[in-house]
């Protein structure tokens, strides 16, 4: 065990850490950061994207030792300090972008991440982008319209969420 | 004017808030204080006796607690299945033991055979890997057919063979269904199968057992659609706890689709040691181990004819199905391919004679049960597609041979046991051609031609039974349940309410669209209805949601406690204003008395409820809180018509959906919004059928596709935007809301016409080719294309 330093969402945390001990877990058990979810075991499907000094990555593919330093930013510091939700996060509740909400975070953290090197993003960018990202409820449909629509994309002429 | 609130409107979902900002309250974010981790150890060959299982170098390993065996659960009840199939011949289904823990012999890979209860999850894994088990290997049964030959080796050596059952439906039609196959000027015949598929809700399953010494109680939180469910299967079933001493909490679940439904060993297992160890222990599924122990769906293997006379008209139906059980009966799996199957085969359509064979078989692998649609997929898939062959046959348009036969009188009993209440086939189809821009077709097939693309076109109907279920009638069928729904109606002093519902929610926004009822009802605003859902300390008992059945039923049973609320408050409205009971109105949350400008607002009769200084004490106790339990008279039925067109790339096989439209009846619609959302997500499961995905297992019975490296979900860029309509609305005549359940149709209505478009656009590329397996992958199509 060694102890591992971050600064999460601005805050600087601090736990113990086994060398196998995956960022991932270090945020949800030892940091009690719970929104960054885990739906793999291969690093396929998404839902524990957050951001180390700016880049999104997929937490389970990195070891919490490797962050030992870093700034992070998951899922629980996106809303403003008295809750109110990003336009991201707006975005998805007002266009209807999630249902059971598990791959949620990720899909935030991975659209933040494209909407800040791709401000205006094509569907077709959108949709690839998102190819890290798997959601089993929605058919992605109401998703990529929330990241267009945050993106000060009209999407009116898309069908209806 | 759409409304901005109340039934039919749309207001943002309330529950997105907590999901959007990282505070969801899954079952795996939950730790109790002195847990403890279990990791079971998994067989990794399909079938095996079990020779010896030698835990002494595991169980010297650090942090190790103790190491559980099949033997711990000798006199322990086994997982029980919730349905008991009677066969053709008046027979009892064959119905194997479903051990905890695996005892004395593996029959699937993923079958556990041994539990490590250790201190950390690390520590649990290390201690399973230094396990020794001695397996004698025995030759794995795969595939259905073999499985049923002479001399084939049994999964459960206690079972004269591996055949659940050997159903006919209707029995007494089979002479008159061969009949008129014999007199028939047409008879249509396809084989197909339908693929094994994995449920895959982004969440896997966990469960956390917990008891506590000085009260006697356990407690299990769970992934589940139904705590109630897995409260009384648990309890009284394995391991004997009654319900008032067992609490199970199902928080937020991360998606369902069926296979969060069953009760799964895990969950008897962590009650179990924590009882055993006196300490909270918690088991957390990987993905991978979610391939090898979810319940998979599907996976039937079908022949089915259609039999015409000489006008195309559809005279008999006749199908012989053989359905992939497992190696053990999960909780509703026999239901599956039977009564959500053959109850459905006359789809849309007036085909006086059918007759359903299906055969249940006993696998090593892992147990098939209920995957979103369940069963009405299998049916409407092999019907969809047996009429798009039937009318290339024939030299007729796919969708005038259905028209042409469509049901248009309602109420209308089927041949196959069930009366459909209402529907407007034609309504739906009209549309449907409306959104797909059909006349627009020849001019995009020769702009995807002119790119050496191929164009397809294909479309289908469906009907589905949902809304599940008359208890009375499921009963008969074999059900070992009631299929009601509760709610509980609590009204606060101040006005406010808090519903407590059976039914449950995991991605369906109950949240959100039960209190716009309640507010329609009463005339006050949504935010005064708040929902508890998924925990059985504070909730009546209920069945939980699948079959697309919580509106439909928990929504009819929320109804009805309202109702009684309403009499109440109107009693005490009456008494307050002094007016005969008969002369109270409600409207815009306010009582008055009709033909005068007197009226009581709501805040005032609840606060009298609970202050009931000035109050018919004599007549009515205080208090505002009701409960009712609905039990519905009949199936809902929604239906549809759906069309898919494709591009298929003739160089690499590559299939590309290019247009997708939905037209439905779901009568009447509570909220648009997530209605739409439904449909969407259903809709990119079917294509995930029809495209993608399929559970392929290997001759020794090694599941190929067990992770998502190799189980191809479906991504954002393999689906289009997609086009729903749901203008047609024939509301169920059976129901007080008059709705009919949404969540199933996407799933159910889509496959076949993906398939269909495939079809069309190989035979426009002057291929003859009249099916392809799903799933229609670029190797299946590019074989057919290439012989």
């Amino acid at each position: 065990m060694s102890q591992v330093t971050m600064t999460v969402n601005g805050k600087e945390m601090s736990g113990d850490a086994e060398g196998r001990t995956l960022l991932s877990q270090f945020l949800r058990e030892t940091l009690g950061l719970t929104g960054t979810h885990v739906g793999c075991d291969t690093s396929q499907c998404g839902a524990c994207v957050v951001h180390v000094d700016g880049v999104a990555v997929k937490a389970c593919t990195m070891l919490a030792m490797e962050a030992d330093g870093a700034s992070v930013d998951t899922i629980e510091g996106q809303a403003a300090p008295d809750g109110t939700l990003n336009a991201l996060q707006q975005a998805f509740q007002d266009h209807h972008g999630l249902q059971c909400g598990f791959c949620t975070p990720g899909m935030i953290m991975s659209a933040a991440d494209l909407l800040k090197n791709n401000p205006k993003p094509t569907e077709a960018e959108v949709r690839h982008h998102l190819e890290g990202n798997i959601c089993r409820c929605t058919g992605y449909h109401n998703i990529v319209k929330a990241i267009m629509a945050a993106s000060g994309q009209d999407v009116s002429s898309i069908a209806a969420e | 004017m759409p409304k901005d609130s109340g039934i039919g409107a749309s207001p943002k979902r309330r529950e997105d808030v907590r999901f959007l900002s990282g505070t969801g309250n899954y079952t795996d974010d939950i730790q109790v204080n002195g847990q403890a981790y279990v990791h079971f150890l998994r067989s990794d060959i399909a079938h095996a006796k079990i020779i010896g299982i030698n835990l002494d170098a595991a169980s010297a390993m650090p942090g190790v607690i103790k190491i559980f065996t099949g033997a711990d659960f000798e006199g322990v009840g086994g997982i029980p299945c919730g349905w008991q199939v009677t066969d053709r011949h008046g027979e009892p289904m064959q119905e194997p033991a479903h051990p905890v823990l695996a005892q004395g012999k593996v029959r699937y890979v993923g079958d556990q055979i041994a539990a490590v209860v250790a201190e950390t999850l690390e520590q649990a894994r290390d201690a399973a890997e230094a396990i020794e088990v001695d397996l004698e290997e025995l030759p794995a049964v795969v595939d259905m057919k073999a499985a049923l030959a002479e001399g084939a080796t049994k999964v459960h050596d206690d079972l004269t063979s591996n055949l659940c059952y050997d159903w006919g439906f209707v029995e007494e039609n089979k002479p008159a269904v061969d009949a008129a196959f014999e007199a028939a000027a047409h008879v249509t015949t396809l084989e197909l199968r339908n693929n094994r598929l994995v449920a895959n809700p982004m969440e896997p399953r966990v469960a956390i057992g917990d008891f506590n010494r000085a009260t006697g109680e356990s407690t299990l939180y769970t992934t589940s659609q139904n705590p109630h469910v897995i409260r009384l299967l648990m309890g009284a079933f394995v391991l004997g706890i009654p319900e008032h001493k067992l609490r199970v909490v199902a928080p937020d679940v991360g998606g369902g689709f069926g296979t969060k439904i069953f009760h799964y060993a895990e969950e008897a297992f962590c009650t179990f040691a924590a009882k055993a160890l006196n300490r909270a222990v918690k088991w957390t599924s990987t993905r991978s181990e979610a391939f090898i122990s979810d319940a998979h769906g599907r996976d039937h293997v079908t022949k089915i004819e259609l039999a015409l006379d000489a006008d195309n008209n559809f005279t008999a139906l006749r199908t012989d199905t053989y359905a992939n059980m497992g190696a053990y009966l999960s909780t509703f799996a026999p239901s599956v391919p039977t009564w959500l199957h053959g109850t459905l085969m006359a789809g849309n359509y007036k085909t006086p004679l059918i007759y359903v064979n299906v055969k249940a078989v006993f696998t090593n692998t892992v147990p098939v049960d209920a995957y979103r649609g369940a069963g009405r997929p299998e049916a409407t898939y092999q019907l969809e597609r047996v009429i798009d062959k039937a009318a290339r046959e024939l030299g007729v348009d796919p969708i005038a041979l259905r028209r042409q036969n469509f049901i248009t009188e309602f109420p209308y009993a089927t041949p196959v046991a069930v009366e459909y209440d209402t529907g407007d086939y034609h309504g739906t189809m009209d549309a449907l051609e409306k959104m797909a821009d059909l006349s627009g077709f020849e001019t995009r097939r020769k702009e995807s031609e002119a790119r050496g693309k191929l164009r397809g076109f294909g479309v289908n109907c469906y009907i589905e039974a949902c809304g599940i279920a008359p208890s009375n009638l499921v009963g008969q069928l074999g059900a070992r349940a009631g299929l009601y729904e509760s709610a509980t109606v609590r009204v606060n002093a101040t006005g406010g309410i808090v519903v407590m519902t059976g039914s449950h929610s995991h991605g369906q926004g109950h949240e959100t669209s039960f209190p716009q009822v309640i507010a329609e009802m009463i005339g006050i605003d949504e935010s005064m209805v708040e929902i508890e859902h998924g925990d059985t300390a504070n909730t009546p008992m209920g069945m939980g949601t699948y079959g697309s059945r919580s509106i439909a039923v928990g929504g009819s049973a929320m109804v009805r406690a309202t109702e009684k609320i309403i009499a109440k408050a109107k009693k005490i409205a009456a008494h307050l204003m002094e007016a005969a009971e008969a002369d109270i109105e409600l409207k815009d949350g306010a009582f008055s008395v009709a033909g005068t400008d007197k009226s009581v607002a709501w805040g005032d009769v609840t606060l009298a409820a609970y202050v009931p200084h000035n109050y018919p004490l004599e007549d009515i106790e205080p208090g505002l809180e009701e409960t009712a339990f609905y039990d519905p008279a009949n199936f809902t039925y929604p239906s549809g018509a759906y069309a898919c067109e494709v591009e298929v790339d003739p160089d690499t096989g590559k299939v590309t959906i290019e247009a997708f439209n939905a037209a439905d009846d779901f009568g009447n619609i509570i909220n648009p919004m997530i209605v739409d959302g439904q449909v969407h997500g259903g809709i990119g499961q079917g294509i995930g059928q029809a495209l993608l995905e399929n559970a392929a297992y290997d001759e020794n019975g090694q599941l190929l596709s067990a992770s998502y490296m190799d189980y191809a979900m479906p991504r954002a860029s393999d689906v289009p935007f997609y086009g729903v309509d749901h203008s047609s609305q024939t509301p169920c005549t059976h129901n007080p809301l008059g709705v009919k359940g949404c969540g199933e149709a996407g799933a159910i209505g889509s496959p076949p016409a993906v398939v269909n478009a495939v079809v069309d656009a190989l035979r426009s590329g002057g291929h003859d080719i009249h099916h392809i397996d799903m799933p229609v992958s670029p190797s299946r199509v590019w074989q057919a294309m290439n012989g």
